[in-house]
């Protein structure tokens, strides 16, 4: 166990040494935090609509005045029917169109529900997140309103349709993707580099013809980028709770629980690479093109997983970064427990334990 | 308590590293494996340690197999390998403390078998290896590979990019360790090197041109040495080439060593030879063979 | 051997912040002759080597190579060396062929000009069967003896080698060195920056460098003479031993 301590102190040594990759290790969260975040949730204010008004009576004229009256949107004009809709679209200027149905006013009194349909824009997505998303802020303030003040559970209901991209993603979908990300590279990418770099300095020789045992070293590596990677998660967290005002629905404990699990299963991916790669700079390119790019382009970070083509979809469900982003999103956005992602989290337990059996299988108790 | 190898063999992907290699090493002996790069030396010094498996063949250091217990051999053996650079961003007291604890020992428990190298760096101790000239950076390799005192101790091209000051004095740190009952198995491609171990085996190609002391290895050999010189070199070899009773003949630093056909060389004759082919201040006289004569004499067989 | 001196340098230093890494060093080279640069790590050698061949500014002093001016004409002084070290070689996934055709090319030799030189290094090294295979698969004696031809390509005046044989075999060297005596006796001045001994007895002169000056300079016979030692390498320790290591 002293040897164990041992090694890990040293490790510690290394990392704390060397400014460059400790700068980078932790200013490269917060600043892509910092990047998407602002480069996402740009606010909207004053945004034209128009509104397509079918029933023109009571409930409606109120909606559309405290629509109005917020310093989100600007009524531009009024329309007559849904095969304007396109041509104002194309003219640029009107990002959102409001379709209250026939008969809404009476409909919610009678039956108890109406529907009001948003038509967005979806050419610039980002806008057109935000704009549903203030609506349905506005249409759920006056439901409560009205149920305050009636005994009755009257409820407007609000249907969105994304003109021209119909498959957008929720907005907060960066903050589980960049930490997805975060994680995967410190684990996965130090630990690898950390290992093929005693490979290069020869000192790997050394520590094999020594009394250490192989899961020794291999183990001694792991636990320092534990930590940091932990430490990163926090950061990540923190960062989207207290700038982003993003809120974290679930538990704190399963999502702390769940990104350790995350970091295991990257730091043994990493251990992986190394087995294979001899030099830092493989186990570098290994780590970037083999890891980062699926995780950025296959795992639905940036691009929806449900409009690839099948094979795609299919490969995207080895990446572990996939199910991580799903299990996070759901505890962060939707505030779900551990019933509803337990079939991801095995899936990544699996995964864990195909590495780890991999890595063991191939380390080399010797040279080759 | 020292080393024996037993035919053993080694390839990569076709290429024969090393061929049915047998040699013993005495406990206590400073033994030198000669050889340029490429020789082998590197193969066989990791299958010693353990970190390669032979394919054929056995061998044992301290009295335990390579392959069967390379446990006990692992904890019984320093090693330098020969591109060892230590931890470059680690001071010189954290790099020893740390292969002290690997090792599961401390720095002082065994500090009378490093006192002597130590104290050479103790100064520079908070220093990062990295920052360390190559001379003190071998001191401190060879104090970490002696922290654990080892019975046998591995040293693969530990003067390899050293300067002439750094690697007298490592020579000497390898023979006051000798006197402590430390089995030494050093490798150097440098030929002058081999006069400084009791015993050496000539390597090339993956083979044992000879096993000897260095004494013995220069004394074998079977031709009178003339070394040569003249003040056209480049045209001295040439005639030379073309003298009838030539057997061989190598530039050697300012002169060329010569060795004839004949046992009954008459130095004359051969200056006559010389001056008829135009060369002028000439000098021939007779010398003392070298490792290095040998070496070539066994590499063109 | 011809008196023309191709290298002069008087009083030539470097000063890097307080520390003096050449300390006003003197020297000349002559034509065709095989000059050793001596030192142990860290006594200035590359250092000096370094503004020879046109790559680091003097601090003061003059030196003049090849005819051209080390402060202002540091183009003309790359046009007309060579140089070749065990660090730099050729490129291991070029073929023979490739290498001397690319190395041609930096120089400005024109394409029928490296096809000439092709077919002489052919026949001088007997080339035939690997002029055309990778030098990465060729052993290191090979490669030492390829990238030496490649630096003479352009026909310098002056070729500068960096420890050009360490670690090969006896045979090789040997072989190498007649290289070096045969371009040598063609009027090609050759700077032989080294610290292993035994490279240097084959030097024609050779100057010892120790803590930035030089400190012994002639003949290696005439050296051995002086300090009563049977070879360079004691010279050279009895001469680093009268200085303050570290």
């Amino acid at each position: 166990m002293k040897r164990f301590i041992g090694f890990v102190r040293k490790e510690f040594y290394h990392i704390y040494r060397d400014k460059r990759s400790l700068f980078i290790l932790f200013g490269m969260p917060i600043a892509q935090i910092l990047l998407f975040g602002f480069a996402i949730t740009n606010e909207i204010n004053k945004v034209e609509i128009a509104i397509l008004d079918h029933a023109k009576d009571a409930t409606t004229i109120e909606i559309i005045h405290k629509m109005a009256s917020s310093k989100y949107f600007s009524i531009n004009r009024y329309l007559d029917a849904e095969s304007q809709v396109e041509g104002v679209f194309k003219q640029g200027k009107i990002k959102a169109v409001i379709n209250f149905e026939k008969d809404f006013g009476e409909k919610l009194i009678k039956e108890g529900q109406s529907t009001i349909q948003v038509i967005a824009d979806a050419t610039d997505p980002n806008t057109a997140n935000s704009i549903t998303n203030y609506i349905q802020a506005i249409i759920q303030q006056y439901n409560q309103s009205i149920n305050n003040n009636q005994a009755g559970s009257s409820q407007v209901f609000m249907q969105t349709h994304m003109a021209f991209n119909p498959e957008i993603k929720s907005v907060f979908m960066f903050v589980p993707g960049v930490m997805t990300i975060i994680l995967m590279l410190v684990s996965a990418m130090m630990t690898s580099i950390s290992i093929t770099r005693e490979k290069e300095l020869g000192t790997m020789e050394i520590l094999l013809v020594s009394p250490l045992k192989p899961f020794q070293v291999v183990l001694g590596k792991v636990v320092p980028y534990i930590l940091l990677s932990i430490i990163n998660a926090i950061i990540i967290v923190l960062l989207s709770i207290f700038i982003f005002k993003m809120p974290v629905q679930g538990s704190l404990i399963l999502l702390g629980l769940e990104s350790v699990l995350f970091i295991i299963t990257s730091l043994s991916l990493g251990i992986l690479i190394s087995t294979i790669a001899e030099t830092q700079q493989t186990a570098m390119m290994i780590s970037l093109m083999g890891l980062m790019l699926p995780v950025i382009l296959l795992s639905g970070f940036i691009f929806p997983i449900s409009s690839m083509p099948l094979p795609l979809q299919l490969i995207s469900n080895t990446i572990p970064a996939k199910w991580f982003i799903i299990i996070i999103k759901g505890i962060m956005l939707k505030g779900v427990g551990i019933a509803f992602i337990w079939k991801e989290t095995a899936i990544l337990i699996g995964m864990t334990l195909f590495f780890m059996g991999v890595s063991i299988y191939k380390y080399k108790i010797r040279l080759e | 308590m020292g080393i024996s190898l037993d035919n053993i063999s080694k390839s990569y992907k076709g290429f024969k590293a090393i061929q049915n290699i047998s040699f013993e090493v005495k406990p206590g002996e400073l033994f030198g494996i000669i050889g340029p790069d490429g020789a082998g030396k590197t193969t066989l010094f990791r299958i010693l340690t353990t970190l390669l498996v032979a394919d054929s063949g056995t061998a044992s250091v301290a009295g335990m197999d390579v392959v069967k217990d390379y446990i006990g051999i692992r904890k019984s053996v320093g090693y330098m390998p020969g591109k060892f650079s230590l931890y470059q961003d680690l001071t010189v007291e954290e790099n020893l403390q740390f292969f002290a604890t690997i090792f599961g020992t401390t720095l002082e428990e065994n500090y009378d078998l490093i006192k002597d190298i130590y104290e050479q760096i103790e100064p520079f101790k908070t220093r990062r290896a990295g920052k360390l000239s190559g001379g003190m950076k071998q001191k401190l390799a060879l104090c970490c590979a002696l922290i654990h005192k080892p019975k046998v101790l591995f040293l693969d091209e530990p003067t390899t990019g050293v300067d002439p000051v750094s690697r007298k004095e490592f020579w000497d740190m390898l023979k006051r360790l000798q006197e402590k009952e430390i089995t030494i198995l050093v490798s150097t491609p440098y030929m002058d090197e081999a006069a400084l171990c009791d015993r050496v085996a000539l390597m090339q190609d993956g083979q044992l041109l000879e096993i000897d002391s260095p004494k013995h290895i220069v004394q074998k050999y079977p031709k009178a040495v003339y070394e040569i010189g003249a003040k056209e070199r480049h045209k001295l070899i040439q005639v030379l080439r073309d003298f009838p009773n030539l057997y061989s003949v190598y530039p050697f630093g300012e002169f060329v060593h010569y060795t004839d056909k004949r046992t009954d060389l008459e130095i004359p004759e051969l200056e006559n030879y010389l001056k008829s082919k135009g060369l002028s201040e000439i000098y021939i006289g007779l010398t003392e063979p070298t490792i290095e004569d040998v070496f070539m004499e066994l590499a063109r067989k | 051997m011809s008196e023309e001196n191709v290298i002069k340098v008087v009083e030539l230093t470097k000063k890097f912040g307080a520390f003096l890494a050449v300390d006003a060093i003197s020297f000349e080279v002559k034509a065709g002759e095989i000059f050793g640069f001596l030192g142990a790590n860290g006594a200035g050698k590359t250092t000096a080597m370094k503004m020879l061949i046109g790559i680091s500014k003097p601090s003061s002093g003059e030196a003049s190579v090849a005819g051209f001016d080390v402060y202002t004409q540091t183009e003309l002084i790359k046009k007309n060396i060579g140089y070749m070290s065990q660090k730099f070689a050729l490129y291991d996934d070029l073929t023979v062929r490739e290498n001397i055709t690319f190395f041609g090319g930096i120089y400005g030799l024109s394409r029928s000009t490296i096809k000439e030189k092709i077919k002489v290094l052919v026949a001088d090294l007997k080339l035939e069967n690997i002029i055309d295979q990778l030098v990465g698969a060729l052993p290191l004696g090979w490669k030492q003896k390829l990238s030496f031809s490649v630096s003479l390509l352009h026909d310098p005046k002056i070729v500068f080698l960096d420890e050009p044989t360490g670690g090969v075999d006896p045979i090789t060297r040997r072989q190498f060195w007649e290289m070096i005596y045969h371009a040598a006796d063609k009027g090609t001045t050759i700077f032989v920056t080294t610290h292993y001994m035994d490279e240097a007895e084959y030097c024609d002169r050779v100057s010892i460098m120790v803590n930035g000056k030089i400190e012994a300079m002639d003949r290696p016979k005439r050296l051995k003479e002086q300090y009563e030692a049977s070879n360079l390498n004691e010279v050279f320790l009895q001469l680093a031993r009268n200085s303050n290591p570290e």
